[in-house]
This record gives structure tokens, C-alpha cells and sequence, in this order.
């Protein structure tokens, strides 16, 4: 199982689809390593750069509704993994991309917009964030500060996590 | 109990249920292209699990970057090409024969009312057009599909859309899907399945029928569905003939599908499209649609004609209807690709492949391309397409490029004008 948590990459806009995630100019690789610097290159989100090196250090996303929009790609995903990036959380997201981090042994977490905008709240100070993955409940913190919120989560996707994703879940069951 | 189209193919596929509120179906139809299934080949290679659960219900075609551009491209087809040999898949569609996936799999007849269907693709939602339900899905969904034929969801709930009225002149399939994107909004569809009813659907043609179901995903929705009624038996009666006594057969068999009188639905939503104009998308998201009164005018670079959306004959012939006897602006470069072989060929003996020629247009072979912004037409930086495709995106057919999303109509009226013009200014000629 991978681990959950890191440094937080606040992403502070609803509906930002695949193609911002991984442009489809690079579809043509077929592996996971040679996405890796193109992580988000084409989002549109005022003040964010793509090159921050501060990127390369989250292990997690929080951001808004309606994430992962847009196309089936896989490489949505992938390219969050091979940033060392495992969790994304978020007020709902596109049902493939949820579906595609599940598969991969990812997780996507749903919060209400109250929780995400409390977590918002961190945005300014260095927060990271840690999930406890067994009793479905994360902690964020900064300094002296911290603030943790249950989730909801479907047992399959739990399943999957734990079973290494759907593949082997699949070939030992079907 | 009543129950939805969808509800009902779920009951009629369901293979398990491992944990309350997952289904695990049984697949009918799972679909491949070389983007989204040389890395699923790779990965079931490396597993040690290169094995196929059933070599006729898996189609596959090259058709988003085709002919290879490059070495990375032509690998991608090799993987493919390669794969479809050593499982003796024989739905496979190379150079030559090769279409978009979501016009060539529904034209060759692979499906049917009821049917369960998969791809490594989000506008796999197109094929709900014939009464399936048919899903987008990611990598790792495409690989247990081909090694099991089964497919997981959560049993999606289901909006009624129903487009009434009278489709005033101008207006097509693709302004009521971007009408009603503009209500639901990009997300308002997610977890859901669209049902297109009403007098307008039941009046549609197939082709057009799969321009609606085409943009279910741009609302968020898993599937766009149609009930399958007549217009669905003729299409299909070449691929059915032997299995039915006659067509009435067929579509009464079909009525097992259509959703029962009083099942539940999550929302309706009303749309006379009687006064609508044509539309347009004006941002970067496939909801943020205006009128084409508040559009007309704006310069554009590109016009694009093609795509699972609006590549097929039917688009082409409207299209043609307008450029016919006229020239493009010098302005602009408008790129025409017909959907499949049988549609170029079909266009060509129509004598449309003409008039976009002596109009200007650069006529492609059947593939993706510029939609993606892959091939055959990317945009430069700061530059603007007009198209029929689906998706405007920030970056989709280029990086720094803005994509405009409307119909052929429109895209030929723009066409000529070299910026956003209005198709109802033009008189339409006979083809
Ligand atoms: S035409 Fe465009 S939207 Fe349709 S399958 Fe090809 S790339 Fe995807």
C-alpha cells in the first residue's frame, strides 16, 4: 500500500480538467517517468507556475469541485504518482479521474466546501497533511496548529487500496 | 419495480456485487485505441497476464494519431497492431480502414440496445445513442476489461432531458447538447446518466442522436442514453436482419430497454428548443456557452470540421449546404476530416469533398488530430479555432491556442466570413 500524506499543493479552483493536468501532448509516451516534469503545465490558475520547485515537494492536492474533469487518461493520475503526490481532496471530482485513483491504489478524498475552506485556511502557512488511512480521517497542521476531519469512503475503493489496485482484485476474483 | 434504461442493464449484466453499492458488469463491447491501450498491453505484459478475456467483443482501431507522425506514435500502433495479431482480434482497423473510434464502431454495427460497452476514452459515452450503456474509463478499468470482461461502477442515477419543440432553421444536435451543457454546467451530470426524450430526439436521426450522447461527459455523466425506437432498427437492420423476423420484431424486442413509466429519476429537465439560436462556447469550459448573437464576430485563425461530434455525413452535407459556390476567408485555414473511410467515400460521391475543395478547405484523412491537438492542425499560441469538436480546454488543440465549440453550421458560416458568423445570414445551397 502507498503512503498517504506530505506537504500540501493548494490548487484553488473548481473544474480543472485532465488536459491542465497532463497536456495530450504527451500521450505519446508510454512511460510513467517521462511525464513526470509536466505535471499541471498547462493549468490555468493565476500565480501558479508550473516550474515552482516547491511542486516537487507536496505529497498532497487540496483543491475544489469537479476535479479531473475532461478525458480518460490515466496519465491524470500517473502524473501526480510519479511526483510522489498520493492523495488529492477535494469537494467532488470527475467520476473516471476518481475511479482512475482508486484503480492505482490512489486516493481521492470528497469533503464538503466547509472542510475544503477551512483547509483553504492553511493555504498561507507551510501545512502538510496526514491520513489516517484505517479510521478514514486526516490532519492537517502548520507550527502549533491543527485540524482534522473525518471522510467518507466506499468499501471497494478501500478494498482496492489495500489489494494494490483493480487488476489484482480483479484476476483473483473473476 | 420501475426502473431506468440503465437500471435495467445493470440488473441484465450484473456479475457481482462485491462490496453494497458496486456492481461489477459484464462487458459486451470493450473498445481500444493505440492512446489509452499500448501502456494497458504493456502493464498486463509485465504482470505476466497478456491473455484476452474474449478476442471478438474487443474492437480496436488506430485512429487519433494516423498516419504516425513520429517514432512515438508509430510505436504506440506497433504495441497495438502487434497485440491484436497474437490474440487473433480481428476487429481491427488499420491504415486505410481506420476511422474515429466512437463513428466506426457504431457504423460497423458492434452496437446494440442493452449492451454493456468500455473504452480507454471519455466520448465512449456516444455509443448510449443505441439504448447501451456505455462508459468511459481509465487505463486500468481497459486492462481488467480485456483480461476479464468486467467492468466495476457504482449504479449511476439517471436525468431526464426532454428537447421539445420545433428546431428552428440553423439549429442542429450540436447547439441542443451545448444548450443543454449550459444548464446541467460541467459537473451537473456527474455519477448520472443523461436520457435524451421528446419530440425533438424522436424526430433525430442516429447520427445525430450520437452528437447529443457525444457531450454527456462534458456535463460530467457517465453515459448518454436514447431509448431505441425505430430510427435505432433501421440503422442497425444490416448487422440485425438475420436475428429478426422483420424490423417491427426488433423494435419491440428493443422495448425491453426504455425506461418504465414512473421510474425515478434524479432530475428533469424541460428544453423547447423552438426560439434557440444557434450556440456557441466563448471560454474554457464546455458550459460557458453564449448565443451566436453575442459570438458573431470573432476573428478566428482555424475552422474545424470533424471529431466524434460532428465528422459524420450528415455534418458534412450541412456544412457543404453553406459553403457550397462560396470561398473561405484568406484568413483562415479550414481543415475538413471525415469520421471514417465510408463517410469520406460517401461524401466524395456526394460531391461534397468538391465543393470544401473549391471552397478552400483542406480535406484530411479520417483520424482525430487536430481535436486533440495531436496532429493535422494544431494551433499556435494565441491563435483561435473555430470547431465541431467537443472540447475547448485550455491548451486541447494547442498549446496557448483557444478552441470555440460549435456546429457545422456554424463552423461554415465562420468559415467564410473568417470570423463567428451567424449560418442564418446565408442562403443554402442544394448538394
Ligand atoms: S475525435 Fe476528439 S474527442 Fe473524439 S475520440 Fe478523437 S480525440 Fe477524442
Amino acid at each position: 500500500m502507498k503512503s498517504f500524506g506530505g506537504k500540501v499543493l493548494f490548487l484553488d479552483r473548481s473544474d480543472i480538467n485532465t488536459d491542465e493536468i497532463i497536456p495530450a501532448r504527451y500521450l505519446t509516451e508510454i512511460s510513467k517517468e517521462a511525464l513526470k516534469p509536466h505535471m499541471l503545465e498547462d493549468l490555468k490558475l493565476g500565480g501558479f507556475d508550473p516550474k515552482d520547485p516547491k511542486n516537487q515537494e507536496a505529497g498532497v492536492i487540496v483543491t475544489r469541485a469537479n476535479f479531473g474533469c475532461g478525458s480518460s487518461r490515466e496519465h491524470a493520475p500517473w502524473v501526480f504518482e510519479i511526483n510522489d503526490i498520493n492523495v488529492v481532496i477535494a469537494s467532488s471530482f470527475a467520476r473516471i479521474f476518481r475511479q482512475n485513483m482508486f484503480n492505482c491504489g490512489m486516493l481521492a478524498i470528497e469533503l464538503s466546501e466547509a472542510d475544503i475552506d477551512k483547509l483553504f485556511g492553511f493555504r498561507h502557512a507551510a501545512a502538510r497533511i496526514d491520513v489516517d488511512f484505517e479510521n478514514n480521517s486526516l490532519t492537517i497542521s502548520s507550527g502549533n496548529e491543527s485540524s482534522t476531519f473525518h471522510y467518507q469512503i466506499a468499501e471497494f475503493d478501500k478494498a482496492l487500496i489495500k489489494a494494490g489496485g483493480w487488476v489484482e482484485f480483479a484476476d483473483a476474483r473473476y | 419495480m420501475a426502473m431506468t434504461l440503465a437500471e435495467k442493464i445493470f440488473k441484465s449484466r450484473l456479475r457481482d456485487e462485491p462490496f453494497p453499492g458496486t456492481k461489477v458488469l459484464d462487458i459486451d463491447v470493450v473498445m481500444c485505441h493505440e492512446i489509452t491501450t499500448p501502456i494497458a498491453i504493456n502493464d498486463l505484459v509485465a504482470r505476466g497476464k497478456d491473455r484476452v478475456f474474449n478476442p471478438d467483443k474487443i474492437k480496436v482501431v488506430i485512429d487519433h494519431v494516423t498516419p504516425a507522425k513520429d517514432s512515438k506514435t508509430a510505436q504506440q500502433g506497433k504495441i497495438l497492431r502487434d497485440w491484436a495479431r497474437r490474440h487473433n482480434i480481428t476487429d481491427f482497423f488499420d491504415i486505410g480502414r481506420n476511422g474515429v473510434c466512437h463513428v466506426i464502431f457504431p457504423e460497423k454495427g458492434f452496437i446494440r440496445p442493452g449492451y454493456t460497452v468500455i473504452m480507454g476514452d471519455s466520448h465512449t459515452c456516444t455509443h448510449g445513442a443505441f439504448g447501451a450503456f456505455a462508459a468511459g474509463v481509465g487505463t486500468t478499468d481497459l486492462e481488467v476489461g480485456i483480461l476479464k470482461g468486467v467492468c466495476a461502477f457504482r449504479e449511476p442515477k439517471t436525468i431526464r432531458i426532454n428537447i421539445t419543440g420545433t428546431m428552428p432553421e440553423g439549429v442542429y444536435a450540436k447547439d441542443v447538447i451545448l444548450r443543454v451543457i449550459r444548464e446541467l454546467t460541467v459537473k451537473g451530470a456527474t455519477d448520472c446518466v443523461m436520457e435524451f426524450h421528446g419530440s425533438v430526439v424522436k424526430g433525430m436521426s442516429m447520427e445525430s442522436r450520437m452528437t447529443l450522447c457525444n457531450m454527456a461527459i462534458e456535463a460530467g455523466g457517465t453515459s448518454g442514453v436514447c431509448m431505441p425506437d425505430e430510427v435505432t432498427a433501421d440503422y442497425l437492420w444490416p448487422f440485425i436482419a438475420t436475428e429478426y423476423k422483420d424490423r417491427k420484431a426488433a423494435l419491440e424486442d428493443f422495448k425491453r430497454w426504455w425506461s418504465d413509466e414512473g421510474c425515478e429519476y434524479v432530475k428533469v429537465i424541460d428544453i423547447d428548443v423552438s426560439h434557440m439560436e444557434p450556440q456557441v462556447t466563448y471560454g474554457y469550459k464546455p458550459d460557458e456557452v453564449k448565443n451566436i448573437s453575442e459570438m458573431e464576430g470573432t476573428p478566428v485563425d482555424q475552422v474545424y470540421i470533424g471529431s466524434c461530434t460532428n465528422g459524420r455525413l450528415e455534418d458534412l452535407r450541412v456544412a457543404a449546404q453553406y459553403l457550397k459556390g462560396r470561398q473561405i476567408a484568406p484568413t483562415v485555414r479550414g481543415i475538413v476530416s471525415p469520421a471514417t473511410p465510408k463517410i469520406f467515400r460517401e461524401a466524395d460521391q456526394e460531391g461534397l469533398i468538391k465543393i470544401f475543395m473549391d471552397a478552400g478547405f483542406c480535406v484530411t484523412n479520417p483520424t482525430c488530430g487536430a481535436c486533440l491537438g495531436m496532429s493535422n492542425g494544431v494551433l499556435a499560441p494565441g491563435e483561435v479555432c473555430a470547431s465541431t469538436t467537443n472540447r475547448n480546454f485550455n491548451g486541447r488543440m494547442g498549446k496557448g491556442g483557444m478552441v470555440h465549440l460549435l456546429s457545422p453550421a456554424v463552423a461554415a458560416a465562420t468559415a467564410i466570413e473568417g470570423k463567428i458568423a451567424d449560418p442564418r445570414k446565408f442562403r443554402k445551397e442544394g448538394i
